[in-house]
């Protein structure tokens, strides 16, 4: 059966325990809900914008009939409850008894009265519940008086709210500045110059002597004689838990109604919550404590194990156009030490206590942007020691070290060069934003700075932001080009879903806006088509950049460089002699070892390459795809065979690997080293995946990077055997084909997928499986040497025609 | 009127690509679009001197592979945000071949 659930007082706090109560038990109790006000529960905190007519009452509404009705609770609103019968468990109203298992008690508090003669005229009001604050809208009329006697939170939200309906206000405050409990003078000091700015008149030290009037309320007589005349007096001196119901059946009651750590009261069956209690002497008023112990209760009421710690609450002013943040302790004591930081003419305030090495409180007035990140060095705990310098300016610069990256762009001196594929300066970039272009795809189409690698977008993005200000818009995921509106992953997700498999079918299916492409999307879409479609998709030629196009590096004269492959950086007396024939009967201007451990031959005429291919062709060499987004290099140390430190046949491993992985195409270049020891002579641990040899087998580990970004790699998974360890690297090597953007690096796409994703694929073993045998699947196809092709048909590298002789223009002319 | 050349069958060219033409003052890029017009211009990019015929060629345009500055095929100007211009030359398809204007032959403006 279920048991019977009374709660006197439908408040948020009481809202919030029923949430939670029916959230995680629907049928646990039969509900009963007291409330003296006529209505359910609503969003107390937003009463201020209520009055100041930002909002109306229903958006302030959290639980309206229908809520109720749902989970099938007695509403009994407008019904005080008068007794409670603890003998018996019993609940009391006019309208007569509900008995209970367990009961509630959140009567919240009542408004503090000051016991001042013309305290009961009418015209007087408290600020607690919305019939308080509909007699100020009421009474709020253009040129209307209103005088507030307390200037608290909830006083200076009401003077605030009712000036901003037009009334001429008066604060009386008692004490020397406003809002003593939460703000020090000094902001105090700011705050009112704000309120008054506003013309709102604010009086400190002012003891309210009598409030005058015959029928109803007409002016406020202080100590000191002043008289401020009132249509509407609202008293905001303060709030008292009511405690009148508990005090009444004998319960436990100091100021507030004593509960334990479960929110028992000392009757086992009676609880209490909300802005009535007391706990461990201390009283609640703030929102956030009172959801925690809402959230108790309710486990307590279930039967789960919970215990309330009342934990430090922040404390923000809900007045628009004023920031105020406070936190923790600010009193001034011995042993405190202050950090203040003052702008009067932007009218910013910062004050920051600490004790010992701690952050104890933080006041702040004009900016509180950096108020959740001091509360939360004030709830933790920690060590403020080495932050000290810089702590006053908050998490950018923390530490000191970490500077705000924007201070640092901006102390470039316009020269400083920030693209650096094409020689673009800060300068030439803000002069592009000054004459008008305002998006990053304007900025690099005027000064081409980011359009190449792309790197410094970010920095570009930065020196746009620091020009434009507020104005300027990053663009989080943009689409892939102009040609189109969607996004790289969406056009990859696409071309698997829809099975399309070709570039026209891609452009016609996914709406295409240009007829052809661009130069930007077009090899993007030949990649992600011949990944996922290897064996229905035929490679277009056309729509490779050029170097894949002619399978050789263009120099900056037009001229090619060509590299033969040597696996794992091995090379032979034979080798080496076709080599140096071939460089010598082309002409071959420079002949330079490459940081791959091959030989690169520079400034070969284009007409030559078939030519100069075919004869390395012929001493055995293939296509070392220097060129390619695909398989650079397998870079690798002496190893075991040699070296008096290795723990494996590293050189033989990365041979087998260059084997394994050659001719495959991935969506940037791919490198790879082998080290025979953790003396790490191949470098590995900064290429996009490095083999460590270690005695009891191989750690793998990827996403290094040492070009214009250094990284080191990061480990992926460590096997015991060499097959374990090709098959791993497969497996890694085609998740990154199927699910990298075109053109992001190994360490790129990492970053943004996340290294426990990888992992997670990688170590689970029908996962790995899967994806090394599509690889295989792919490099049936794709392992073969492009030379050897195109070195077919040499007519094709010539020029079509030849028009230079005089001879042949005269036989060509008619 | 112009004389025209007879350079190559259109076969010689693959669409959205570019064959090169010597000439006495330099190379002409004779490209040929997916739907098989075609237009020749000098193949030097005026920005850093790059190989057109070597863009790619997307749509009557062509993106030169050095530094990416992207060329109207029919106009030579430069597109977008970049200023400049390439020498173009009459070229036309007659039964399956590709003749270019023979004023490729005579001295370059720039």
């Amino acid at each position: 059966m279920k048991q019977r659930l009374v709660v006197i007082g439908a408040g948020m706090a009481s809202g919030r325990m029923l949430e939670h109560i029916f959230e995680a038990a629907p049928d646990a109790f039969d509900v009963t809900l007291f409330n003296a006000e006529p209505r359910g529960n609503y969003n107390r905190l937003m009463l201020s914008p209520v009055l100041s007519g930002e909002k109306t009452y229903a958006e302030i509404v959290t639980h309206d009939a229908e809520w109720y009705a749902a989970r099938g609770v007695d509403c009994r609103f407008g019904e005080p409850v008068v007794k409670i019968d603890r003998a018996n468990r019993v609940v009391y109203s006019n309208a007569g008894g509900v008995p209970y298992d367990r009961l509630v008690i959140a009567t919240g508090s009542a408004p503090f009265l000051l016991p001042v003669p013309g305290k009961n005229l009418p015209g007087v009001v408290a600020y607690r519940d919305l019939e308080d604050t509909q007699a100020m809208i009421d009474a709020a009329a253009p040129g209307a008086k209103a005088v507030v006697i307390g200037g608290g939170l909830l006083g200076l939200e009401a003077a605030a709210g009712m000036a901003a309906r037009g009334a001429e206000v008066v604060v009386i405050h008692l004490m020397g500045h406003l809002m003593e409990r939460q703000l020090d003078p000094a902001a105090g000091y700011l705050l009112q110059r704000d309120l008054e700015r506003r013309g709102i008149t604010v009086h400190c030290k002012g003891a309210t002597k009598a409030i005058l009037g015959t029928d109803r309320v007409e002016a406020v007589l202080l100590d000191d004689g002043t008289t401020y005349p009132a249509d509407l007096v609202c008293m905001a001196i303060g709030i008292r838990p009511e405690t009148r119901l508990a005090n009444d059946a004998g319960l436990e009651v100091n100021r507030g109604l004593v509960v334990s750590d479960q929110m028992q009261t000392n009757d086992p069956a009676i609880f209490g919550l909300g802005e009535c209690v007391e706990h461990q002497g201390q009283l609640f008023g703030l929102v956030a404590p009172l959801y925690d112990q809402a959230k108790v209760l309710a486990a307590t009421l279930l039967g789960t194990e919970a215990a309330f710690r009342p934990v430090q609450t922040a404390t923000k002013l809900k007045v628009t156009g004023v920031d105020l943040f406070s936190a923790g302790d600010f009193a001034e004591a011995p042993g405190r030490e202050d950090i203040v930081f003052r702008d009067p003419g932007r009218g910013v305030y910062k004050r920051l206590i600490l004790e010992g090495e701690k952050l104890i409180g933080a006041v702040m007035y004009g900016d509180t942007a950096d108020g959740a990140w001091f509360f939360d060095k004030i709830k933790t705990g920690e060590d403020v020691t080495a932050l000290r310098d810089t702590l006053i300016f908050g998490p950018a610069f923390s530490g000191g070290a970490a500077a705000d990256p924007l201070a640092a762009v901006a102390a470039l001196p316009p020269e400083a060069e920030i693209c650096g594929c094409n020689g673009v300066c800060k300068g030439k970039i803000t002069e592009a934003v000054a004459g008008g272009a305002t998006t990053l795809e304007a900025v690099r189409a005027v000064t081409k700075a980011s359009a190449s690698c792309g790197t410094c977008t970010g920095l570009v993005e930065k020196v746009m932001a620091l020009t434009l200000g507020a104005a300027f818009k990053p663009v989080e995921n943009p689409p892939m080009c102009k040609c189109t509106d969607h996004t790289h992953e969406d056009v990859r997700r696409l071309i698997k879903a829809r099975a399309l498999k070709s570039i026209p079918a891609v452009m016609q299916e996914l709406g295409w806006k240009t007829s052809g492409g661009c130069a930007s999307c077009r090899p993007a879409l030949n990649y992600y088509l011949l990944c996922d479609w290897p064996f229905d998709y035929t490679d277009d030629r056309q729509s490779r950049f050029v170097n894949e196009r002619n399978h050789a590096n263009i120099q900056k004269d037009g001229t090619y460089s060509v590299v033969p492959r040597m696996w794992g950086g091995v090379t032979t007396p034979t080798e080496l002699r076709a080599i140096a024939d071939a460089a010598e009967k082309y002409a071959v201007p420079m002949v330079k070892v490459t940081g791959g451990q091959r030989i690169d031959l520079l400034g070969v005429k284009k007409e030559d390459l078939p030519a100069i291919w075919s004869d390395l062709n012929a001493a055995g060499m293939v296509s070392g795809h220097a060129y390619s987004k695909g398989l650079r290099t397998v870079k690798t140390c002496v190893g075991e065979q040699y070296c008096r430190f290795g723990t494996q046949d590293s050189t033989g491993l990365g041979i087998k690997l260059e084997q394994l992985l050659w001719g495959s195409w991935t969506p940037a270049k791919l490198k790879l080293g082998v080290s025979g020891c953790p003396r790490n002579c191949a470098e590995a641990t900064c290429k996009d995946i490095g083999v460590i040899c270690v005695e009891s087998g191989y750690q793998i580990s990827v996403a290094g990077a040492a070009g214009l970004e250094v990284k080191e790699t990061e480990l992926l998974v460590t096997v015991a055997t060499e097959a374990e360890a090709m098959q791993a690297i497969a497996a890694f090597t085609q998740l990154y084909r199927e699910n990298a953007r075109y053109l992001h690096r190994v360490h790129k796409w990492v970053a943004k997928v996340g290294l426990a994703w990888c992992r997670a694929q990688i170590e689970d073993p029908e996962t790995r499986k899967a994806l090394a045998d599509r690889f295989e699947e792919s490099q049936s196809i794709y392992r073969v040497d492009p030379w050897a092709e195109l070195a077919a048909k040499p007519a094709d590298w010539a020029p079509v025609a030849d028009l230079s002789q005089p001879a042949v223009i005269l036989g060509a002319a008619e | 009127m112009s004389h025209f050349i007879d350079i190559a069958a259109l076969d010689d060219i693959p669409r959205q690509g570019a064959r090169v033409v010597k000439t006495p003052s330099g190379c002409v890029a004779v490209f040929r679009t997916l739907d098989d017009q075609v237009f020749a211009m000098d193949d030097r990019c005026p920005h850093k001197g790059g190989p057109l015929s070597e863009g790619i060629v997307h749509g009557t345009q062509v993106t030169c592979p050095l530094h990416g500055w992207v060329f109207d095929l029919a106009t030579g100007l430069a597109q977008g945000a970049d200023s400049g211009s390439v020498a173009t030359h009459a070229a036309r398809i007659e039964g399956g071949r590709v003749l270019l204007s023979e004023t490729c032959l005579r001295g370059r403006a720039a």
